[in-house]
């Protein structure tokens, strides 16, 4: 039903796209955001293109200020686009109010009525939609049951704690049954082992109803570990789209690089074939971005993991000393001064067999097959 | 034996707390002491020299003749026939009461209608700007009530600046007459206590989490839906305070009503002043006074029964 609406209302050559992949169901077109005006202008978000499809949970990461909430509160609808549009399923919805887009939120602070029980609380959203009162009795007691909240109907939202409220703000915006869940920062409140639980809780939400989940976090390790695909952003841009393990192990460029994980970077010389010559002192295989032809100086970044360290001398490593050494229990994280002066880590799993080095001693860095990428910066 | 040389300290303490505290409740009811004696001589005293009056005769000449009478209750109600002594029903002093009380009503709902909005504006500049917003609503008080409502009697008299203009542009052949009208009356009002109105309601709204209204937008609740279901519950506290703030003091108010409503357009407040003034009957004016304030006793009992306490369904 859907897939004939969408081919009723857009456009030939938006079509031809949707042709191509899946669907998106909301599609960020050219969104730019400028607040204030003339000197005190000031663009949280610039020319931002993001399609989400059906049944995904995807997650906008990056640092405070970078424009993930902005973003966010455009698609809801609290803010409008200064150029751009925001289209669901194939129409604009950029410039609608809030409650005529089929979209719900969770607040960071969940923003619950404090004059509501849990209950009223839940069945707002349906009881605005002018839907029958037994309906909405049912969809609530539904929807709490869903987060385990069935016992609190009746409590009033200031006599339960933090971690149920959450609950409570996720059934209410989910009782409508929106196209489209966003989910601004909502663990960010939360204790380490309440927010690890949610996490899991969420994952299970999203794949019991088959709704959108558009999340927003500046932790990368909860991006990573929730999400299909993730936008990293940085002053109001989207600098890389890809699933956990696209963004991890081939960022494109050093902000992503730096933001997720540990990581090591080195500066080369674009050779052919696909390989750099590092200043370090070796001729490395190196992969770059998609559609990105590099030439001359170039940096080039591996990740701690995917380097070994071997004796000294060993063809084809780079030469260096150990600087330091930090034990982690599981593993140790080796820092080694390069022949360039260049700081390289080195994580390596802590075995048997693996053997120890000693602060000042020389060694050799292997670099794994493949495990070198090239960045577009 | 050693022991006896030192009495434990233990035990001791916390009756050494306990009288610390007393000694620090004691002074603390001193300190109270000042604002309450300024309360009782000139609050309480006055109103039991009021009740006493009231169960007076009338002296000729104004003052008091010391006999027990229930007359200015009685008269409050009914009229003596001169020849007959019979009592006929007379509600003149009831219909002023009635008249007061609508003015006090409809000065409150318009003060309402209002102030509302201006407290929201209020509320919801940055919050740099707000004081600014605090200090212009509170610039009438600093000249005085009589002066200002003198200042509104020569804007709306038929020379006054609203007929000139009108006139002047030709809109009007004759002056609309506004002086000495209800209209009048309830301008003066509106404008004496607006301010009363906005101040509370600003600091209900200030208090508001904005992100309450966007959860309810985001929940297809529309503008209108926002304001009665989210906004208006959460600043329940502030109508109830501005709503009293208001109307108790519009049902006693004098000067308003006697400049511009020109002596046809009593109200309670004028009522009382006549009883003491020319009328010379005090102890009548002195039941009159009772009377509202046990008007308001109620009102404000009522009002508050039905406005807090109640759980808003939603």
């Amino acid at each position: 039903m859907q897939a004939a609406k969408l081919g009723a209302e857009t456009s030939p050559r938006e079509r031809e796209g949707a042709a191509q992949e899946a669907a998106p169901v909301i599609s960020i077109r050219e969104v730019s955001k400028v607040f204030g005006q003339g000197v005190a202008a000031f663009t949280a978000l610039d020319r931002v293109q993001i399609d989400i499809g059906q049944n995904e949970f995807f997650t906008l990461l990056g640092p405070s200020g970078c424009g993930k909430t902005t973003l966010l509160r455009l698609i809801a609808g609290f803010d409008y686009p200064t150029m751009g549009e925001i289209r669901l399923f194939g129409q604009d919805i950029a410039r609608q109010p809030p409650f005529k887009r089929p979209i719900n939120t969770v607040f960071q602070n969940y923003a619950l009525f404090p004059h509501m029980t849990v209950g009223q609380n839940v069945g707002f959203g349906l009881e605005m939609l002018g839907r029958p009162k037994a309906e909405i009795a049912g969809r609530v007691d539904e929807m709490l049951r869903l987060v385990r909240m069935e016992a609190l109907k009746d409590r009033r939202t200031s006599e339960i704690s933090g971690g149920q409220q959450q609950r409570v703000a996720l059934a209410r915006a989910l009782a409508p049954q929106p196209k489209v869940l966003l989910l601004d920062e909502p663990l960010s409140a939360l204790d380490y082992k309440l927010r690890k639980e949610m996490q899991i809780e969420l994952k299970r939400l999203q794949h019991e109803t088959g709704i959108t989940f558009i999340f927003v976090t500046h932790d990368q390790e909860e991006a990573l570990t929730m999400s299909d695909r993730i936008a990293v952003m940085s002053g109001g841009r989207v600098l890389q789209i890809g699933s956990a393990h696209d963004i991890y192990e081939r960022p494109t460029e050093r902000f992503v690089a730096n933001f997720i994980g540990e990581t090591n970077f080195l500066e080369g010389q674009v050779q052919g074939g696909g390989s750099v010559a590092l200043d370090a002192g070796s001729v490395v295989p190196a992969l770059p971005p998609e559609g990105f032809a590099p030439s001359g100086r170039v940096t080039v970044v591996i990740r701690p993991e995917h380097a070994r360290l071997v004796p000294s001398g060993t063809a084809g490593s780079l030469a260096g000393t150990v600087s330091n050494a930090v034990y982690f229990g599981t593993d140790t994280h080796y820092h080694v001064t390069l022949g360039d002066g260049s700081e390289f880590m080195v994580r390596q799993q802590n075995s048997r067999a693996s053997a120890s080095h000693e602060i000042g001693a020389p060694v050799g860095v292997a670099i794994d097959e493949g495990a070198a990428r090239m960045l577009r910066d | 034996m050693a022991a006896t040389d030192t009495p434990p300290p233990a035990p001791s303490l916390p009756s050494f707390e306990a009288e610390a505290q007393t000694r620090a409740a004691r002074r603390n009811r001193l300190l109270t002491l000042p604002a309450l004696l300024i309360i009782g001589i000139f609050g309480v005293l006055p109103l039991l020299i009021i009740l006493v009056y009231s169960f007076l005769e009338a002296g000729p000449y104004g003052g008091v003749v010391w006999n027990f009478s229930t007359e200015a209750y009685v008269n409050f109600l009914f009229q003596a026939d001169i020849f007959s002594d019979k009592l006929t029903f007379a509600p003149a002093y009831l219909l002023i009461y009635l008249r007061s009380f609508l003015f006090a009503v409809a000065t409150t709902l318009v003060c309402l209608i209002l102030g509302f909005p201006t407290a929201y504006f209020m509320a919801t500049r940055p919050p740099r700007q707000r004081n600014l917003w605090v200090l212009l609503i509170t610039i009438p008080f600093w000249s005085n009530l009589l002066v200002r409502t003198l200042a509104i009697m020569f804007i709306i008299r038929d020379e006054g600046l609203i007929n000139s203009i009108l006139m002047g542009m030709g809109v009007i052949d004759h002056p609309i007459t506004m002086l000495y009208t209800n209209f009048a009356v309830l301008l003066g009002l509106l404008y004496a206590f607006l301010p009363f109105m906005v101040l509370p309601l600003y600091a209900s709204l200030e208090k508001l989490d904005f992100r309450l209204v966007e959860a309810a937008y985001d929940l297809y609740a529309t503008r209108w839906r926002v304001l009665w279901r989210v906004i208006v519950p959460a600043s329940l506290p502030g109508i109830v305070a501005g709503c009293l703030l208001v109307f108790i003091p519009t049902l006693g108010a004098y000067v308003t009503p006697l400049i511009l409503g020109g002596g046809t357009h009593l109200m309670i407040g004028d009522l009382i002043a006549q009883q003491f003034g020319s009328g010379r009957n005090w102890p009548l004016g002195s039941s009159q006074a009772l009377i509202l304030m046990a008007v308001v006793l109620i009102a404000l009992f009522v009002y508050v029964r039905n406005t807090t306490g109640r759980t808003p369904h939603g």
